[in-house]
């Protein structure tokens, strides 16, 4: 990628960063917890959750009543973006391809397109990107309103269409953390366009932006620098000085700038003012190219001064310097040859902060990373090491794969091991007591349809007491054994019989209401012990199935599981091997450029010691009384 | 430019013989760079796509085992799940959080910057995956963190969390200010 283009994808990438997937009022713990791990740049393990969960929301049949309804359209939006900050770009849009095509509405659909083209243009596809804009229409999300005018304007630039993006950057007005950006575009957008006069005062504006973001101090340094280049390269040296001296002294591109502020005053034939940028410069770190031109040009400006005994001077600290340095990388070529390069990249502590590029060149006994800070400037080489830390990193995912896949195994062994010889009998009882809890439930249901029946034909002896019943069987007893006899006794003993009966009866029928009443509060209470007794089979039922679900059915997922582990590890095993070697090699043919580069301005070094020595003496010759200074 | 006048040559007509063999050699080395480079990035190409390839499959596989695990391993009837957010816009510096279940001690956690950064952003931890069995349990929440004016608290909660067939899903928003530094949700 072009510095510009790079400079725009930053630029995007903070306009992302300015409308990121809100974690506040989520409602979707598993959404926020790919956020956690993608604002940790842990983009696999953010994709693994979120992709799982969003398939999973699609598959529901009531998709409404799960939590992640509510962010599902910021959900499928970020699984792009993971996707495309893991660098799968094949596969980055597609989840934003499934929502374009969704009947969802226009606003969605519009910052889908949006994120569409986003996409489209980070992997270089600048028609996809420009189609993917056009259909943009009517209602659009305020809040990325803006970002798609940057967008839109990003992609003239990058197609050529220099004044289309002018016209778009003009009408933009952005909130705080574009406004750099914009400014900054706009003015390169103007050069591109063949303004320069205005490309300049454009330039000069952005460079004067107050910011306190990090990325703000950044693209202000960068517009003064391009600004400093522009006005040097056209002459105008004091000009192209102020510009220069307004990029920040610790910032990333402070180094440029020293370089060609001195490169100002030296045009201006000012060399003494040249000096101060280049003396300081010249005492920063070694391996980086401006301070390698620099610690050349300082004797130079001294030479021009007539300072020859210090040019001398100067000059063999240059020539130290530099053959210091072309041992250094001679080192580095050696050591990356050796294969300790790749080692030292993938070393787990190097990688826990940010500025482990920076750290690895402090390592001891580390020549292999002295000249890594020089190497991630090559866009080649980022791509290649990226890939190759991704690569490490999923090979040790699919180690630790395999050894969780053998301790599923021996899980599912010892499940089945203890389960296996407990359940038949754990089953005979249960068969058991199933058949019991089965036939006290039908009675309930029996009793429940008689007290409804009771309700519409009232029967009374439905309701007779245990003892009523007892009593009632006793006296039909008796009056069928009285049978049809017609004596004195045995009328008097149906008549008492009558009697009992009839009392029985009024009994039944005058306390009806309250014994009915009675039953229904009995049975619901009999409900509440079925219910219990319910809830405790259903619980058995389930801790039965859970340890059959616990052993039974999972050897052919985990041998399926295991072949495809097998398989990926020696593709993954492959593709570092040859990732690892593009790398060396991209190291490699970067540091023997760079020594080459050593080597000429040794060469120099090494003339310009000689020469200014020969100069100093003849001075010293033509004037007696003033020695080399 | 001026650097080309670095260095003063007295013998210029060896230099400019030198000069145009260096040239000639420049070009002649360029157009082979270049070509060089052409290769060189015609085989990264193809290998990113292969990255890219392997890293889909992987994924693929990554989920696959993620919902084996979760079945072998804590089962929906059992599965509780515990998750840590930051109220939002809250400053405070979590250094750590503990949990106990029924008096046991599950998880520890010590934050780093940049979980503490990604939960400030509005990222959610899980901090514990676990199984227990239906019925309420006890859930002691203690967090150690430094308030925004740069005082050290230790907060310690008590809840009690009820735990039914389905997966327990348990969020603890945790706030450096307010009346409630650990406040509990249930999914």
């Amino acid at each position: 990628m072009q510095p510009a283009r790079r400079l725009i994808a930053l630029g995007l990438a903070l306009a992302l960063a300015a409308s990121p997937v809100s974690g506040s009022d989520l409602r979707d713990l598993f959404f926020g917890e790919a956020l956690f791990h993608a604002l940790q740049g842990q983009y696999f393990d953010a994709l693994q959750r979120l992709d799982t969960e969003v398939a999973l929301h699609r598959g529901l049949d009531q998709p409404e009543l799960d939590t992640l309804h509510y962010h599902i359209k910021n959900a499928e939006f970020s699984v792009g973006d993971f996707e495309l900050n893991y660098r799968m770009h094949h596969r980055a849009g597609r989840a934003i391809k499934a929502v374009l095509e969704g009947a969802v509405d226009e606003a969605v659909r519009n910052e889908a397109a949006f994120r569409l083209a986003r996409i489209h243009f980070q992997k270089g596809q600048l028609d996809d990107a420009l189609h993917a804009l056009a259909r943009i229409n009517g209602v659009v999300p305020h809040e990325i309103a803006d970002d798609i005018e940057f967008l839109r304007a990003n992609v003239y630039m990058a197609t050529g269409r220099a004044g289309d993006a002018v016209k778009v950057l003009e009408q933009l007005r952005s909130d705080q953390s574009l406004t750099g950006f914009v400014a900054y575009n706009l003015g390169i957008a103007m050069l591109q366009d063949n303004r320069p006069q205005q490309s300049i005062e454009q330039l000069d504006k952005a460079g004067q932006l107050s910011t306190a973001d990090a990325a703000g101090v950044a693209i202000r340094d960068k517009s003064n620098l391009v600004l400093g280049t522009i006005l040097f390269e056209s002459g105008s040296f004091e000009r192209a000085k102020q510009s220069l001296d307004r990029v920040h002294l610790e910032g990333p591109f402070s180094n440029q700038a020293l370089l060609r502020a001195g490169w100002a005053e030296a045009s201006a034939k000012k060399y003494d003012r040249a000096l101060v940028p280049w003396t300081m410069l010249a005492d920063r770190e070694p391996t980086d190219v401006a301070v390698q031109e620099a610690v050349l040009a300082v004797p130079h400006a001294y030479a021009s001064l007539n300072l020859h005994g210090r040019a001398a001077i100067t000059y063999g600290r240059a020539l130290e310097l530099f053959t210091h340095q072309i041992e250094k990388v001679d080192a580095s070529l050696m050591s990356i040859r050796e294969g300790r390069f790749l080692k030292a990249l993938i070393r787990e502590e190097s990688r826990q902060d940010s500025g482990w590029v920076i750290s690895l060149r402090t390592l001891p006994d580390a020549p292999e990373t002295y000249y890594l800070m020089e190497l991630m400037a090559s866009h080649d080489f980022q791509t290649a090491l990226q890939n190759y830390l991704d690569l490490e990193e999923l090979r040790s995912k699919l180690n630790t794969w395999q050894t969780s896949l053998d301790a599923f195994d021996e899980i599912v062994k010892i499940r089945g091991q203890h389960f296996e010889p407990l359940l038949p009998d754990v089953d005979a009882q249960f068969r058991e007591l199933d058949a019991r809890i089965r036939l006290r439930l039908e009675q309930r249901k029996h009793l429940a349809r008689r007290l409804q029946l009771i309700l519409t034909a009232p029967r009374p002896e439905y309701l007779a007491t245990a003892e009523e019943t007892m009593a009632a069987e006793r006296i039909a007893l008796i009056e069928k054994q009285l049978g049809e006899s017609d004596s004195l006794e045995a009328q008097s003993f149906r008549q008492r019989a009558a009697r009992l009966r009839g009392m029985l009866t009024w009994q039944q029928e005058t306390e009806y209401h309250e014994r009915l009443t009675a039953a229904h509060v009995h049975l619901n209470e009999l409900n509440a012990q079925v219910n219990t007794l319910t809830k405790e089979y259903d619980s058995f039922v389930r801790a039965r199935q859970a340890a059959s679900h616990s052993y039974v059915g999972y050897d052919v997922q985990i041998a399926g599981l295991r072949e495809r582990v097998n398989n990926a590890r020696p593709r993954v095993d492959d593709l570092m091997a040859r990732q690892g070697h593009m790398i060396e090699t991209v190291a490699i043919n970067q540091l023997e450029a760079r020594r080459k580069r050593l080597l000429v301005q040794q060469t120099e070094a090494r003339y310009g010691v000689a020469d200014s020595y020969d100069r100093a003496a003849r001075a010293q010759s033509d004037e007696p009384g003033e020695g080399g200074r | 430019m001026a650097r080309r006048n670095w260095i003063t040559n007295t013998r210029a007509p060896f230099l400019a013989a030198r000069v145009f063999v260096f040239l000639l050699v420049l070009c002649l080395s360029s157009v082979r760079g270049w070509t060089q480079q052409n290769d060189q990035q015609q085989q990264m190409r193809g290998l990113d796509e292969q990255v890219q390839e392997i890293k889909s499959d992987i994924l693929n596989i990554s989920q696959e085992l993620s919902r084996l695990e979760e079945k072998l391993l804590y089962p929906s009837g059992t599965q509780v799940a515990i998750f840590i957010a930051l109220a939002k816009g809250d400053q405070m510096r979590l250094d750590a959080v503990r949990l106990q279940i029924d008096g046991q001690l599950v998880a520890h956690h010590i934050y780093s910057a940049k979980e503490l950064e990604a939960l400030r952003k509005g990222g959610v931890q899980r901090i514990y995956v676990g199984n227990v069995a239906t019925g309420d349990h006890q859930l002691e929440v203690l967090v150690d963190a430094k308030a925004e004016g740069g005082s050290d608290f230790t907060r310690t909660e008590r809840f009690t969390v009820r735990k039914e067939v389905k997966p327990k899903l348990v969020g603890l928003t945790l706030a450096g200010s307010g009346n409630t530094p650990i406040a509990l949700g249930e999914w």
